[in-house]
């Protein structure tokens, strides 16, 4: 299983990079509260492979644009272009509730801050993984169990815990079990908010370790929301710095972080911590 | 019973009424498993008592039919004569306990053991026709769920049975999928009754009068009960035959006898139970 997802992953972004096309455009992207902006006239493109990292303050409309951006929120304008396995563009806005929500638990994975709002916390390790398995037609309980296993394995939960509830677990191993949740279809795309939000650092040097690890081995594209410069920096290729609801500057994320062009960004990068 | 003297409408309910619950059954029977609202009536008996299974036999019924009421397999119990006693008043229908020769037959909890045929109907009391209820209490992400055929969930709630007791422990209430399409609850009925709605040739009608729902099966219609492929599916019943008539294969009650804790399993379809008496058939010396 370990072996063929991996193989698989990299077969899949060999294939999608000779595609050459990005597996996400968007533009013109829009989200208003009101008379308030969420987000305004956000445009990027993301390629197979490419883990794009959003930067920005609390309410510079990051979370808003990734909600969008998944289908949980309908923007006001704006495009979404999503490449699908055939290599077709797809609008994103438009795709019918029934395919989007199969999309949503095949092709795009979606990864909470809170491991609370993205597991089910009644169910245990083992179904939270499963459950994605069997909404895409899984019928044989040993082969559902096994790859339950296996992912608890990845994500270094130990195989012990798997009929265990979440709630017995640790928050930094709650997130990693989200994570597992999300990862078990294989999906093309995962969003991230704030992965690594509200875990004491130690726990968030070894989530972050796992999560670059994965993404190299699978070949994940991946947007990962943060307001820490640290995590963006670790994981991302690309950086976006939002400020009110709009984008400041883009660029290659040392690029970014070691020169930055914006007053913002300037602020931004020199208000973190340095031990 | 003539016109004059009728207190009542034919069967208690009026014809508008009557009218509106068989255009939701029609609708029922074209969307096997699809829970069809209804405009649920008040009816001289508390909700859980089969209001929505009276409902639809009011709605179903002529004045030829021959109607049977059994509860949990028993047509001696008070609901069952209650309910047989009630029609027998306001719609002067012939009753019977037997299974043959019933023409409708409204049931609390169980399928008779008799085959049924494709000139009877069945008539289901259902206390909660949603099956995912307990797994997703809002109504209308269920709705959306149902629509989308979205049932991963489900199987997540057995996955849990089978990862923590080592196999699916519903007793009664199993799930099955319609026509290979909707999630449907069976009602109450233990899931040794499950196979018997696989492609029976009767017309099975579900009534939920406090939840305002009707759904059906339409005759022959395909009804899997859901499982894993390495944990099959399987109807169970106490491993011993019944006390009275020795019947193997029929469901059994628990009946506890004395105070001493004795106990004896009988059959719990009174009527499938008396035959087999009658023909002769008695349990083997204990």
């Amino acid at each position: 299983m370990t072996v063929s997802t991996a193989e698989m992953a990299q077969a899949r972004v060999r294939a999608d990079a000779e595609a050459r096309a990005p597996l996400l455009e968007v533009a013109g992207l829009t989200r208003r509260y009101g008379a308030r902006i969420g987000c305004a006239d956000i445009g990027f493109d993301l390629w197979p492979g490419e883990v794009l990292g959003v930067v920005g303050e609390s309410g510079s409309g990051k979370s808003t644009l990734l909600a969008c951006l998944a289908g949980h929120l309908a923007p006001d304008a704006g495009r979404v272009l999503w490449r699908d396995r055939d290599g077709r563009a797809r609008d994103v806005l438009a795709i019918p509730e029934p395919e989007r929500r199969l999309l949503a638990r095949t092709d795009w994975a979606f990864v909470r801050q809170n491991p609370r709002d993205g597991l089910r916390m009644g169910v245990s390790a083992g179904g939270n993984i499963g459950e994605r398995l069997m909404a895409g037609g899984a019928r044989h309980y040993g082969r559902i169990r096994g790859a339950a296993a296996d992912w608890l394995a990845r994500v270094e939960i130990d195989a012990g815990r798997i009929d265990d509830t979440p709630r017995a677990f640790s928050g930094g191993m709650q997130q990693r079990l989200q994570i597992a949740r999300n990862l078990v279809s294989g999906p093309r795309l995962v969003l991230m908010d704030e992965p690594t939000g509200g875990l004491d650092v130690s726990v968030q040097a070894r989530l972050l370790d796992l999560l670059r690890g994965l993404v190299r081995e699978m070949g994940l594209s991946a947007i990962v929301v943060t307001h820490d410069l640290a995590v963006a920096r670790l994981l991302a290729h690309r950086l976006m710095v939002m400020k009110d609801g709009r984008v400041v500057e883009t660029g290659l994320t040392d690029q970014v972080l070691d020169d930055p062009q914006h007053a913002y960004t300037q602020l931004l990068v020199s208000s973190a911590l340095r031990l | 019973m003539t016109p004059d003297d009728a207190d009542y409408t034919f069967a208690y309910l009026d014809e508008a009424t009557k009218r509106m619950i068989r255009r939701a059954v029609l609708k029922a029977v074209a969307i096997p498993g699809y829970q069809t609202p209804f405009a649920s009536r008040e009816m001289p008996m508390p909700y859980g008592w089969g209001t929505g299974g009276v409902q639809l036999t009011a709605a179903c019924l002529t004045p030829d039919d021959v109607l049977k009421v059994i509860d949990q397999g028993a047509d001696d119990t008070t609901n069952a004569v209650s309910i047989r006693a009630f029609f027998a008043k306001v719609a002067g229908v012939a009753t019977t306990e037997s299974t043959r020769e019933a023409t409708i037959i409204q049931t609390r909890h169980r399928i008779p053991e008799t085959p049924l045929t494709e000139d009877q109907i069945m008539v289901f009391q259902v206390p909660i026709p949603e099956p995912l209820r307990f797994l997703e209490p809002r109504e209308t992400e269920t709705r959306r769920m149902h629509a989308l055929a979205d049932y991963g969930l489900m199987q997540v709630r057995l996955y849990e049975d089978v990862a923590r007791h080592g196999a699916v422990t519903l007793a009664y209430a199993y799930p099955v999928r319609v026509a290979g399409r909707y999630v449907m609850d069976p009602s109450p009925i233990p899931r040794f009754d499950n196979p018997k709605l696989d492609r029976s040739p009767a017309l099975m009608l579900f009534g939920a009068g406090r939840e305002q729902r009707i759904y059906a099966l339409p005759p022959w219609t395909r009804v899997e009960s859901l499982d894993f492929e390495d944990h099959p599916f399987e109807a169970s019943k106490p491993d011993r035959p019944c006390a009275l008539c020795g019947a193997e294969d029929s469901y059994l009650d628990e009946v506890i006898v004395d105070d001493a804790g004795g106990r004896m399993f009988v059959c719990s379809d009174t009527d499938h139970c008396a035959n087999r008496r009658a023909a002769g058939a008695q349990a083997s010396a204990p």
